[in-house]
């Protein structure tokens, strides 16, 4: 098996409010490795996105990682000084955000803020470096790319833009890509072309992808891998198509029953009773215990490591000493 | 732009009619001008003779008409209280104002931007903390008891500066007396400058620091650091230009008022500018001086909207005509 290019192993985020201390992610472990991309789902408030802004250094403070360790290759990221951090971000982890209408700085041409990444990055001199710059716009898919590298973010269509940001991320060569919600703001007839853009890049660039989303339908569109999160905590990693078909966890299992599905017809949707709780009221135990239909005496005692199964990991009592 | 530019200049000149009419009704309201000029003996034949002279016998519009176009060429009448041309008069003092203005102006500007830009960047620093809260005296102190307490200071106490009048000046033209060539002009410069930017100054720091505060959470912001971007550009090309979008206005309008408020540091620093002449004016009901005053008030305030209004222009690309539409 090959080396993961990222490990998060037991990432604790927390936020300090007054007395209390929330911890919004707790003990977060997974892997992501070269190439491939990693699908993060989960409602909003359960830590994806939180879980992209500690990997690449940019947690909003107070927030601040508590424990726990980022690996990237052989080197401890979460530790870093802001300088070295700072050369790392863009260089070998980059980052996509959700709204490209506010991605781009409005009164920056996309030549500036491309070159300005790209020089940031890469020892190239202006011509090579804006040469590089309508390459990658090129690559993107925005039509003559020369000619509209001079125009400014709000000449651009929303797609467009989207395209632009997939561009400037992919400026310094990164070897993984955090995209927090890449299509969410966009039409969904654009939505589409977005995530093909993206898979087609990084499997053309060898870039790993964390592609955060709450869309099962993206994930199932373009990732290999995907981890559910509920509550700050991992639920169930494992093959897309696994989790799809034969979901382990109670939780993905009441998400997968959700989704409507064209070829059965089906009266009612099954939901989840209840709903996700407050960072400041999670119950003991297995967080999802009081929404659980399967739930046994030691889950609300004891909190579910991620146990390895047969089709990925899982944090579930269920499967405790079922494999090994 | 053309375009922009001449709609501009024509509402620029409406605002100058409307304010000409006000400075003309001056006139017809406030007393009756031939009261003010004749002597108490003039006989009512006089008086006639006068009015019909001064053609105060024509229609009202026939007079305003002949108002714009005395102004259009500068010419305001006589002053009654020093019994010279206006215009020869503010040409005069105009030199002393425009100095003192500019200096507090460029003063206000690059210290409000400035500490601004420090206050947000460094939001927890001591210094921070102890700028916004001293700035809150600029703010709520008003002017001229900034003044007094300044010469109070500097003038009595530590007998550093001078406490009024202009120092040296040196002439340059017939008209153009400057006191920025001397020491004792300088000097003398230093406090009433002070005094007049002060507001200004602690006005436009504030809503720097509130402005970028408010550009550095944004999503461009956070997109630019994640991409590695250095932290300097980012304060100074990604997030300044955006900050100083929404300042510019209020900048343009504060040197405005920078011009037109400098009555009351004029009046405590007994600066021999056209804002000292003015209270001097009111107090004589110098009407055609008043008048003149007026407009060329709202003159700089047209002239600096215009300023801005292409300056804006220039900033923003968003404003800018696009050659080529956007492609969907």
């Amino acid at each position: 098996m090959t080396e993961p290019l990222l490990s998060v192993r037991d990432l604790v985020v927390e936020f300090p409010k007054r007395k209390i201390k929330l911890t919004a992610l707790d003990k977060v472990s997974f892997d992501i490795y070269p190439g491939e991309i990693l699908g993060m789902v989960g409602e909003s408030g359960a830590g994806k996105s939180l879980t992209g802004a500690a990997i690449i250094g940019l947690l909003e403070p107070p927030g601040h990682v508590a424990s726990g360790e980022i690996w990237l290759k052989d080197q401890r990221i979460d530790q870093l000084p802001y300088e070295q951090m700072r050369r790392l971000r863009g260089k070998r982890i980059a980052m996509i955000f959700q709204d490209p209408l506010t991605s781009l700085n409005p009164i920056l041409t996309i030549a500036d803020q491309l070159i300005e990444t790209i020089q940031t990055h890469l020892p190239l001199n202006d011509k090579d470096a804006r040469a590089r710059a309508v390459q990658l716009l090129d690559e993107v898919g925005i039509p003559a790319a020369s000619k509209r590298i001079d125009d400014y973010p709000h000449q651009f269509s929303g797609g467009m833009r989207q395209r632009v940001v997939i561009a400037l991320a992919l400026a310094g060569e990164p070897e993984l890509i955090i995209a927090d919600e890449p299509t969410t703001a966009l039409d969904v007839s654009v939505q589409a072309q977005i995530i093909d853009v993206l898979k087609r890049m990084c499997h053309e660039h060898k870039t790993a992808v964390m592609l955060v989303t709450h869309d099962m339908g993206v994930i199932a569109e373009a990732c290999d891998r995907v981890a559910v999160m509920y509550a700050g905590r991992v639920a169930e990693i494992g093959e897309v198509r696994q989790i799809v078909k034969r979901p382990q966890h109670p939780y993905t299992q009441g998400l997968m029953g959700s989704i409507p599905s064209i070829v059965e017809r089906v009266e009612r949707l099954t939901q989840i009773p209840g709903s996700m709780p407050r960072l400041d009221a999670i119950p003991s135990g297995c967080a999802f215990n009081p929404r659980c239909t399967q739930k046994i005496a030691r889950c609300t005692q004891d909190r579910p490591e991620l146990i390895t199964t047969d089709q990925g990991q899982v944090s579930c009592w269920l499967y405790d000493g079922e494999t090994p | 732009m053309i375009a922009m530019l001449i709609r501009r200049l024509i509402q620029a000149a409406m605002v100058m009619l409307v304010v000409a009419f006000i400075s003309f009704s001056l006139f017809q309201f406030v007393g009756d001008p031939i009261n003010n000029m004749v002597g108490q003996e003039a006989s009512q034949q006089d008086r006639a003779e006068l009015r019909e002279r001064l053609g105060l016998n024509d229609p009202i519009p026939v007079q305003f008409i002949r108002f714009v176009g005395n102004a259009l060429k500068g010419e305001f009448g006589i002053s009654y209280r020093m019994a010279r041309p206006v215009s020869e008069v503010i040409a005069e003092r105009l030199p002393a104002t425009l100095e003192l203005a500019l200096v507090s102006g460029v003063l206000a500007i690059s210290l409000g931007i400035g500490l601004g830009v420090y206050t947000a960047l460094r939001r927890d620093g001591w210094l921070s903390h102890f700028i916004m809260s001293s700035s809150l005296i600029g703010v709520s102190l008003p002017t001229f008891l900034i003044g007094i307490l300044l010469i109070y200071l500097f003038s009595v106490e530590l007998q550093w500066l001078p406490s009024f009048g202009r120092g040296e000046t040196v002439q340059i033209t017939q008209n153009w007396s400057t006191g920025l060539l001397t020491v004792s002009g300088w000097k003398s410069l230093i406090l009433p400058a002070i005094t007049l930017g002060l507001f200004q100054l602690t006005l436009l720091m504030r809503l720097v620091r509130a402005e970028m505060l408010e550009v550095l959470r944004t999503d461009y912001i956070k997109f630019a650091r994640a991409r590695g971007i250095k932290q300097r550009s980012i304060h100074f090309h990604h997030a300044l230009k955006n900050t100083l979008l929404p300042v510019i206005t209020i900048a343009g309008l504060q040197l405005g008022s920078i011009i037109a408020f400098a009555i009351i540091t004029e009046t405590v620093f007994q600066w021999p500018g056209v804002g000292l002449l003015f209270i001097n004016a009111i107090r004589f009901v110098d009407i055609p001086f008043m008048s003149a005053y007026l407009l060329l008030i709202a003159l700089v305030f047209v002239v600096i909207n215009l300023i801005v209004d292409l300056l804006y222009f220039a900033v923003d690309p968003r404003l800018r005509v696009t050659k080529r539409s956007a492609s969907r």
